[in-house]
Parts: C-alpha cells; sequence; structure tokens
C-alpha cells in the first residue's frame, strides 16, 4: 500500500534500530516519552521495545482521550443518556469506559438508554434530522484533533436551524497537559521520574503546528521531535530524540514533515477559535486539576451546548482506590506495577480507562507486550 | 362444477407484497408460502413428502452435526446474502471436522412487512449455494414476528456430516512443532460487508468470500487423513481462531505478519477504519493444522483448489505453557496476538 508500506520496512527499521545502538551512550539511559496514544499503540503493536537498546526507555504518555477522562465526566454522560428523549451519540471507544459503581455508557444502553456509536459527527447531525422528536447530544471527547470536526457539527446544526442536537463538550488541550506532566513534583522537584525528551503528537500536531511546543522545550529544556505514527516514524523519532539528548540540545523537530508545518492547519485553528474558549479548570483522570486545559463553547454557541440545556452533574467521584491509571497516565508507574493490571483489570473487563481504549497504556501493553513479563519472569 | 385443483388460487405477490402475520400463523397462508417460496426453491425428495420431519437414511459411523444462527446486516452485501452465508457458514462448520455434509434444516424468524421480493431473492440464493454445495435442505421452520420485535430476517441452520473413517479432527490434537495453514486471504468478508454499511458508506471491489469449502477439504482428508486441526476463521478472525485452537491443545503459536496474505484493497480499509485484518471475519477460509511433513502436500492440494489458490504457511506450533499466539512482526519485533475484546464489528454473520 502506497504511502503506507514505506513507514512499515522491517529491513530500515534494523538499519534504523542500529544506527540508535551505536549512537546510544552505553553508559546514560535515555528516558523518552511518547505523549500520544496512538504512539504507544504503534510502539506495541509492531514490537518496537525489541528493536530499541535496554538503555533506551520508552515511557507511555497521558495523550489518550478516552483515559483522561475522569470518572465524573463518564457518569455525566450516562446521566444524559438517562434523560427522557435523550440520544446520547459518541465514538466507539467511549462506550466501554467504566464510570463510578462500575457502570458504562454500554451498560446504560443495555438497561434501555438510547446510546449510539458513530465514527463521524456529521452523522451526528443526521441522526438529529432524521429524529426531531430525540433529543441528540453529541458526547464530544478529544485533543484538538477531534475538535474541528466538533465545530463542523455545530455549524451544521446552525446551518440545518436543529434545535435537537447539542454537544457534551470534553475537548482537551495537548501542551497543557505537556506542561502539568513537567510542572508534578515527581519530575521536577522529587526527580522520581526521569524525563529527558518527548516524542510529540502526530494528528494532534497537524492542527496546531509545532510552535505551541517551542516555549516547554526551551523552558523545561526538553528536546521534542513531532512524528507519525508509523513505525518507522517512532523509530526515526527516537534516534533523532538520542542526537539532540547527546549534543544537549533541546529543540523541536519535526519527523512528521509530510503532514506538519510550524503554523498548523489555519483553517481548522480559527474554526476553533471562533467557537471554544478556554475552561479555567478541567479534571484530567490521573492529571488531577489542570488550569486552562479544556474548551467550553462560547456564549453564541450555548444553545448548543449540552451543559447549558441540562443541569448536568458536576460531581466528580474518586477512581478505584487499587487502579493506578493516575501515576500511569503521568508516567510515574508501568502498567505492570498496578495489582489490579491482569488479574481482576483486563480489557475485557476493565477497571481503570487506561485498559479500555487500545492507546491505553494498559491495554496496549497486555494486547501485544505481555508475553515480555512472563518471559522475565520465569 | 369443478372446483380448481390449486389450494391457492391466487399466487403469492412476489413483487410488491409483503410478509404479515397470518405467513406465521399456521393456516392457508403459511402454507402458501411454504410451497410458494421454500419448497419450490429448495424441492429435494425429503422437504416434498411435507413432514414436519425429514426421514433418510444414514451410513454407519461418526456423525457430526452443527447449528448456527445468521443475524448479518445488511443482508445483501458484495458477494453474498443472508441465504448463501446461512448455508455456506454450517456446510463449513460440518466440514470442519472433515465430514462430508448430508444435509441442512433451515429455520426463519421474519419480522412483519418483510417485503416477499427479498425473501424470495434470499430462498432461491440458499436454495443455489445449497445445491452447488450438493447438500440439500430436507426440512425447515418459519416463524413471523410482530413489526419491531426482529429486524427483517434471521435464520438459523443446522447440518450434519458423516465423518470418514480414521480422520479424527479436532480443535485439542494441535501439537508443537505442527506448522499453522492458512487457505487464502484473511478479511475479506468483514471488509465487505462493513463497505455497505450506511455509516460507513465507503467504495470497494472486494467480494465477501463466502463460499462452501467441503470439497476442497474432502480432497485434504483423502490425502492427509491425520490432519490435527481445521476451523475456519469466522467472527474474531484469524487471532480468535488461532488463540482457540492454542486453548484448546494447551500450545502456543508463532506466526510471521509477512506471510498472512491479506489483500492490498483489504489492508487499505482496514488502514482507514482502523481496523486489523487479522480480527476481521472471513467465511471461505480454511485454518489447517498439521504436522510439519505433511505441510508441503496440504499447501499443493489447497493450492490447485479454486478456493486455496492464496493457500499459505503462516507459522508453527510451539510449547507455552500461557498458550500465547504470538507474532514476529515485519518490524522485526515480537507481540501477542490476543483474543479480541470487545466487538470489532457487529452483525456479520
Amino acid at each position: 500500500m502506497k504511502y503506507i508500506d514505506e513507514f512499515r520496512d522491517g529491513e530500515v527499521a534494523q538499519s534504523i534500530a542500529a544506527a540508535i545502538k551505536a549512537e546510544a551512550d552505553a553508559n546514560a539511559t535515555y528516558h523518552i516519552m511518547e505523549f500520544c496514544g496512538g504512539h504507544t499503540h504503534a510502539i506495541s503493536r509492531y514490537g518496537l521495545e525489541d528493536l530499541l537498546p535496554a538503555n533506551v526507555r520508552m515511557i507511555h504518555g497521558p495523550g489518550c482521550p478516552v483515559c483522561v477522562l475522569p470518572v465524573g465526566r463518564i457518569d455525566a454522560a450516562i446521566w444524559l443518556a438517562k434523560q427522557p428523549g435523550v440520544t446520547l451519540v459518541t465514538y466507539g471507544d467511549m462506550l466501554r469506559v467504566p464510570g463510578s459503581r462500575r457502570l458504562s455508557l454500554l451498560k446504560a444502553k443495555a438497561e434501555g438508554a438510547d446510546v449510539r456509536m458513530v465514527y463521524s459527527t456529521l452523522d451526528a447531525i443526521k441522526l438529529a434530522s432524521a429524529n426531531p422528536e430525540r433529543q441528540v447530544v453529541f458526547f464530544a471527547i478529544g485533543f484538538e484533533t477531534t475538535t474541528p470536526p466538533t465545530a463542523v457539527a455545530i455549524k451544521q446544526a446552525q446551518a440545518l436551524g436543529l434545535k435537537n442536537f447539542s454537544v457534551f463538550c470534553n475537548h482537551v488541550l495537548t501542551p497543557s497537559a505537556i506542561t502539568q506532566i513537567l510542572d508534578s513534583p515527581e519530575v521536577r522537584e522529587l526527580g522520581t521520574v526521569k524525563l529527558d525528551a518527548f516524542i510529540g503528537p502526530a494528528h494532534v500536531s497537524t492542527i496546531i503546528g509545532s510552535r505551541p511546543y517551542e516555549y516547554f522545550a526551551e523552558e523545561y529544556q526538553r528536546p521534542v521531535v513531532i512524528a507519525g505514527f508509523e513505525p518507522l516514524d517512532v523509530m526515526q523519532a527516537v534516534r533523532m530524540l538520542v542526537r539532540q539528548i547527546n549534543d544537549g540540545r533541546f529543540e523541536v523537530e519535526n519527523e512528521f514533515a509530510r503532514a506538519v508545518t510550524r503554523d498548523g492547519n489555519e483553517k481548522a485553528k480559527s474554526l476553533v477559535a471562533d467557537m471554544f474558549e478556554l475552561r479555567r479548570v478541567f479534571e484530567w483522570r490521573g492529571l488531577g486539576a489542570v488550569p486552562y486545559s479544556a474548551l467550553r463553547l462560547k456564549e453564541p454557541y450555548a444553545a448548543w451546548d449540552a451543559e447549558r440545556r441540562w443541569d448536568v452533574p458536576q460531581d466528580s467521584p474518586p477512581d478505584n482506590k487499587a487502579c493506578e491509571c493516575g501515576a500511569i497516565l503521568r508516567g510515574v508507574k508501568k502498567p505492570t506495577d498496578c495489582k489490579l493490571f491482569g488479574t481482576v483489570c483486563t480489557p475485557e473487563n476493565p477497571m481503570g480507562s487506561c485498559m479500555v481504549s487500545a492507546e491505553g497504556a494498559c491495554a496496549a501493553h497486555w494486547t501485544y507486550g505481555r508475553f515480555r513479563d512472563l518471559e522475565r519472569s520465569e | 362444477m369443478t372446483l380448481p385443483r390449486r389450494a391457492h388460487p391466487r399466487p403469492l405477490d412476489i413483487a410488491s407484497g409483503r410478509v404479515d402475520l397470518t405467513h406465521g400463523g399456521g393456516g392457508r397462508a403459511m402454507a402458501q408460502l411454504v410451497e410458494e417460496l421454500f419448497v419450490a426453491a429448495f424441492d429435494n425428495e425429503a422437504l416434498n413428502q411435507r413432514n414436519d420431519q425429514a426421514a433418510f437414511n444414514v451410513p454407519g459411523g461418526r456423525m457430526v452435526m452443527t447449528t448456527d444462527g445468521y443475524v448479518i446486516s445488511p443482508l445483501f452485501f458484495p458477494g453474498g446474502d443472508i441465504g448463501s452465508l446461512s448455508v455456506h457458514g454450517t456446510v463449513n462448520d460440518v466440514a470442519m471436522a472433515g465430514a462430508r455434509p448430508l444435509s441442512l434444516s433451515a429455520g426463519f424468524i421474519i419480522e412483519e412487512g418483510f417485503p416477499l421480493s427479498d425473501l424470495q431473492r434470499i430462498v432461491q440464493s440458499m436454495a443455489k449455494a445449497s445445491k452447488e454445495a450438493g447438500v440439500p435442505v430436507v426440512t425447515g421452520d418459519t416463524k413471523v414476528v410482530e413489526k419491531g420485535k426482529g429486524d427483517g430476517i434471521f435464520i438459523t441452520t443446522a447440518g450434519i456430516g458423516m465423518v470418514p473413517p480414521g480422520v479424527e479432527i479436532s480443535g485439542n490434537k494441535a501439537r508443537p512443532g505442527d506448522a499453522i495453514l492458512v487457505s487464502g486471504t484473511m478479511g475479506d468478508h468483514g471488509v465487505a460487508v462493513m463497505s455497505q454499511r450506511e455509516s460507513l458508506g465507503f467504495e470497494t471491489e472486494i467480494l465477501s468470500d463466502s463460499a462452501a469449502l467441503h470439497t476442497m477439504v474432502a480432497e485434504m482428508v483423502a490425502a492427509v487423513p491425520g490432519i490435527r486441526v481445521l476451523r475456519d476463521p469466522t467472527r474474531g478472525g484469524l487471532a480468535a481462531t488461532l488463540n482457540e485452537i492454542a486453548s484448546q491443545s494447551g500450545i502456543g503459536m508463532l506466526m510471521e505478519e509477512a506471510l498472512v496474505p491479506v489483500k492490498p484493497q483489504v489492508l487499505g480499509a482496514c488502514e482507514l477504519l482502523g481496523l486489523d485484518p487479522l480480527y476481521v471475519a472471513n467465511e471461505g477460509k480454511l485454518i489447517c493444522i498439521c504436522a510439519e511433513s505433511d505441510a508441503p502436500r496440504l499447501l499443493e492440494i489447497m493450492r490447485a483448489h479454486p478456493l486455496g489458490r492464496d493457500a499459505a504457511r503462516i507459522g508453527a506450533c510451539r510449547e507455552d505453557s500461557h498458550h500465547f499466539v504470538q507474532m514476529k512482526t515485519r518490524m522485526g519485533g515480537n507481540r501477542v496476538v490476543d483474543w479480541l475484546a470487545g466487538e470489532q464489528l457487529p452483525r456479520i454473520c
């Protein structure tokens, strides 16, 4: 397949792996966080850990939109789905995420709530047009990549004069999450978590460009390489980061130049800027309350805001006590450090959000990589 | 005055008629539906006797029996429909024991309001598939449920077959060192069905691989009666089926990504939809596990058969107390090929 095979070439991967091994200082350990779940998934699915030398360690970041949504927002979505006349529409992964009392949208659906899965926001609009007697609420989640499609859906609803469509907005921002991780005591003061460099997001960066990372690369003195989601992209980014660390540089480099520019997608950015404003604070699973890290609809679009249309509960119930999703999302712990991992928490029966999405650190490790733990322990 | 000899003076209005509750009510309307639509299409000696059961003689030996429900949506898809699928799927389940399929039963649950023309199209396609396979539908049942209580039509078929002497194929017979073969490209059926879903609506030339595999199986079993395992990778695809076998047999497996045949169009569609072809369903492919020494012969037989042209050896069984199915990726790394969690593609068969 053209434009895909080129980035999945096993021989090229081996030669990059050899270069990384040759260039990495055998006396140093390189701690590289891939922020995005897309990279986490690629690393696990293609077995890239087997190609990296032992002193280059990949740390899975919080860039999985399903994983970072706190229990309270899942509960709120379930609450919305149970309101009379409401059809709640969302992306497939959200259905299985456990809220409090082990409820999920999938279970709410089985109990009779009208919950539908869509592949595109425009399908939600179609559903609203076809069912004028139902209140169609789109449960919007995701980073900068999925925000423009939500904006387009609202524009469309406006153009069609749809009165029965609204958005439960949970869009979050990448740069604020990275800053939060770098500001966390484990990284900044205690130094218990080593983070030497970042692989920057692929799809998010196509929208926001590479410029937003320049601030924290300089401020926190951490190199960033923006990389695509194909396995060779990840390998090449690791090599570029090893070089930056060796050279003592902390620049933003762009490995994903085939899709990412410095300024990103101006049209999408202005659409989002026109429609959304920053929330003063938003709760993230694992990261806690992060200031200015999420979006809500601006006043002129209040009519499409589900949180203004309904009195949506704003509780923030705690995670399961034994669940380590929070520490895993901050890079403080590995999936295997969690007592629940693989015992009571599996993809079939997830306790925490990291086990739900294929991009979650726990699900990726369980699904593709758990044989390594057993080989190690035997 | 001479009364007309036909029991039903007006034939069914296939062109614009619809199934209503009387068609399942046990009265004359039902009798007419059965006669003009089902019996006319399936037409065989056992069914033509119009009894509530089919009676027939069977040879002595080991018999297999299987049943399967078909709820696929949409009902018609590129390369087949629910009717042909309900024959192929059940014939294949019989064949995966190495057995020769003898006959099928068919149960129809039809939703009130279902167009008779669609019903006829489905039944005729089913009859065609059964005649081509040489496996008659010898008995059946029809029920009609109120509108809103079904989704068009559901079909259940059961099949019986005879296992040739000396053949003992079972999911628990794979041994470390055995070869793992597949009869062709993976994922065609699932992608063909997905392409027809209204919410996805992408255009593709991929046809479902829906087909009856028993003639190929007969040749394989005749040449190598000691085949250990045969299974058709339907729901959950190759990944789920290999995991089933690994756990039944208490072994591990190692396959190579580069050896698994997948059509470029299927790969492309999977990329777009975020699916893994290893988990996408097939309806005309089989997995064969055999002694390493039998592999070349079986591959030759499969490749000579029209349904096995792309047959390939994709890996081998090995000792593993955790029963992992692992895969060497094109990148040169290893990964687990796990059971499918949740539902990747609902209602594809």
